[in-house]
């Protein structure tokens, strides 16, 4: 018995011990001929009804995969572009298009949704990964609510994406018109909340000004029932926050200008003003920038950078 | 009765000893490395993705047991022929085969039990962590009790795969009992597009094979529920009824033939 035991735990050993010699040779081996950096951005099979038919009685599961997948690529390009030496910005919609970062985005949210069409959080999630403007997303307005179209497509009952493709007209295209349509569309879908159609009255009153704007975000983050889309519009009405303050920072440095007859172009000549005891701080307690001519804006290492872009107010008609 | 009883029982012992039970610690360990790992990387969704894993996981070990129990039952006996010390025995060669199916029928519903149990716990320990903000936005609750629904057709379903493959093992080797009970399975989950060929075919007499084919073939789709249980859609009880029924009357005609032809081997 004793035998068998010393045995056992003598076998187990050599095992460990052989494991882990395993395992420095491969660290070592590692060290010395570092292995190739793998950019997996390829989707080999594009189509989601032939992935459908071979996934067979698994599509659910399937449709889980991608979905991972889906999360895991918007991450990684989106921590990419994070990484990148600051460069002028291009225009939004021209970058996205020019970096391919995004590139297999609509694909794969695509598959998913065909795999498993009544994924919601996958027409809802990916519309805004899609929407969101270059560098946070795809800049792909236009994907987005072909995604969102789809799934009302597969689920008639969900106002909720009409809300969304309404929403993507608002806050991406600032096409107010459109997203009223949009909003008063959802509101006609049974069960839908009442609120939906005095949302579109406003929206073709009001579309545009950063009050409404605001309101939208904070009616967003009071029904949002997902920590992410929550936290999402905490990170935009801090921008709003933001906005609001760069306007009170600019007025009082615009009369300092007057009165010293040109533009402060940095904050040292700011402080001896006197104009503030201290370099003022956005919301997320990044200080804020001053350009040489005198403008305030966020810095870039601030987690609000870039604010939005202020959408217009609704031309008259 | 009581020598079908007996021979099933001895079944169900004999896949203990073989280490079939086994499968339950792994399904264990793909559940609680699922529930840890999911959190982190589905952006919220890890409920619903626990429960499509469970589903499928059952799916997927009950069809291995099916399977490669299934196609030893009978052809096992013969291989060991062990089959010649049974026929002597006062026991008909129907209440063989059936008491051999009895036994992994059995052996499936003890492992799905404890599969069930183990997936309900994962499930609450998920639901435990969660804040009752984000709960609200499932689209069905963790514990959802519909979700005995879908285990439940899973396991009917390899019911009739059981059957099939015992049926096989009755005239085939294990090999090719395997590879057709396999074939079977997949063609059962493509059915329907037998009874749609007509959207991709002109001939008249090819449409009405692929839809006599539809009719003959198990049509397993429909036991697949697992989708719209997890997304909280109805799954009506009469449906429940039908699918069960249909599956009911197919196994006893699959078992019939299959007592059919063993009962007409000859072992001299």
């Amino acid at each position: 018995m004793k035998r068998t035991l010393v045995g056992a735990f003598g076998a187990i050993a050599l095992a460990g011990a052989l494991l882990v010699a395993a395992i420095q040779v491969q660290a070592a081996r590692e060290r010395e001929y570092p292995p190739p950096q793998v950019d997996e951005d390829a989707v080999y099979i594009t189509s989601g009804s032939a992935l459908r038919r071979l996934s067979g009685a698994y599509n659910a599961l399937a449709a889980d995969l991608y979905w991972i997948r889906a999360i895991q690529y918007y991450g990684a390009a989106k921590a990419r572009l994070a990484e990148r030496p600051l460069a002028p910005d291009p225009p939004p919609m021209l970058a996205a298009v020019e970096s391919k970062e995004f590139s297999q985005l609509y694909t794969l949210l695509d598959i998913t949704t065909t795999l498993d069409p009544m994924f919601d959080i996958a027409y809802r999630f990916g519309s805004v990964f899609l929407a969101e403007a270059y560098p946070a997303g795809a800049a792909r307005a236009d994907l987005a609510v072909k995604l969102l179209e789809k799934g009302f497509r597969a689920r008639p009952d969900k106002w909720q994406y009409l809300e969304d493709i309404g929403f993507v007209y608002y806050w991406y295209v600032h096409d107010y018109r459109q997203a009223a349509e949009w909003f008063q569309k959802a509101g006609e879908v049974p069960g839908a909340p009442v609120w939906l159609k005095p949302l579109a009255a406003a929206t073709l009153s009001q579309g545009g000004d950063r009050q409404s704007s605001r309101a939208m975000w904070e009616r967003i983050r009071q029904s949002a029932d997902i920590g992410w889309l929550k936290r999402s519009a905490d990170h935009h009405i801090l921008q709003f926050l933001a906005l609001d303050q760069i306007d009170a920072l600019q007025s009082r440095l615009d009369a300092l200008a007057k009165t010293r007859g040109g533009p402060a172009g940095d904050w040292g000549a700011v402080l001896r003003a006197g104009v503030f005891p201290r370099i003022p701080t956005d919301p997320s307690g990044a200080p804020y920038e001053l350009t040489s001519d005198g403008r305030v804006r966020v810095s870039r290492s601030s987690e609000l950078f870039p604010l939005p872009v202020e959408p217009q107010r609704l031309p008259p008609r | 009765m009581k020598a079908m009883a007996a021979i099933a029982v001895n079944v169900f012992r004999e896949s203990v000893r073989d280490k079939v039970l086994y499968n339950l610690v792994l399904f264990a360990i793909l559940m609680m490395g699922a529930s840890y790992l999911l959190g982190q990387l589905t952006a919220g969704q890890d409920v619903k993705i626990i429960k499509d894993l469970g589903l499928s996981a059952m799916s997927v070990f009950g069809l291995f047991i099916a399977i490669f129990i299934g196609i030893g039952l009978v052809s096992k006996e013969v291989e060991r022929r062990s089959v010649y010390s049974l026929l002597p025995k006062p026991i008909h060669r129907y209440q063989l085969v059936l008491g051999k199916y009895s036994g992994l029928t059995l052996t499936l519903v003890v492992n799905f039990v404890i599969m069930t149990i183990a997936f309900y716990a994962v499930l609450m320990y998920t639901a435990r962590g969660t804040p009752p903000n984000v709960q609200r936005a499932w689209d069905a609750p963790a514990l959802d009790p519909a979700l005995l629904k879908a285990i439940g057709l899973i396991l009917i379903e390899l019911l009739l795969v059981t059957a099939i493959a015992l049926f096989f093992s009755t005239f085939s080797t294990p090999i090719l009992s395997a590879a057709l009970t396999f074939g079977v399975f997949i063609v059962g989950h493509f059915s329907t597009d037998l009874r749609n060929f007509d959207q991709v075919l002109n001939s008249p007499a090819a449409v009405r094979i692929a839809r006599g084919l539809y009719w003959v073939l198990p049509n397993l789709g429909q036991f697949d529920v697992k989708s719209q249980v997890v997304h909280g859609q109805p799954v009506p009880i009469g449906y429940m009824a039908l699918t069960a029924a249909y599956a009911a009357f197919y196994i006893a005609m699959i078992l019939t033939m299959a007592v059919f032809v063993f009962s007409r081997r000859d072992f001299k």
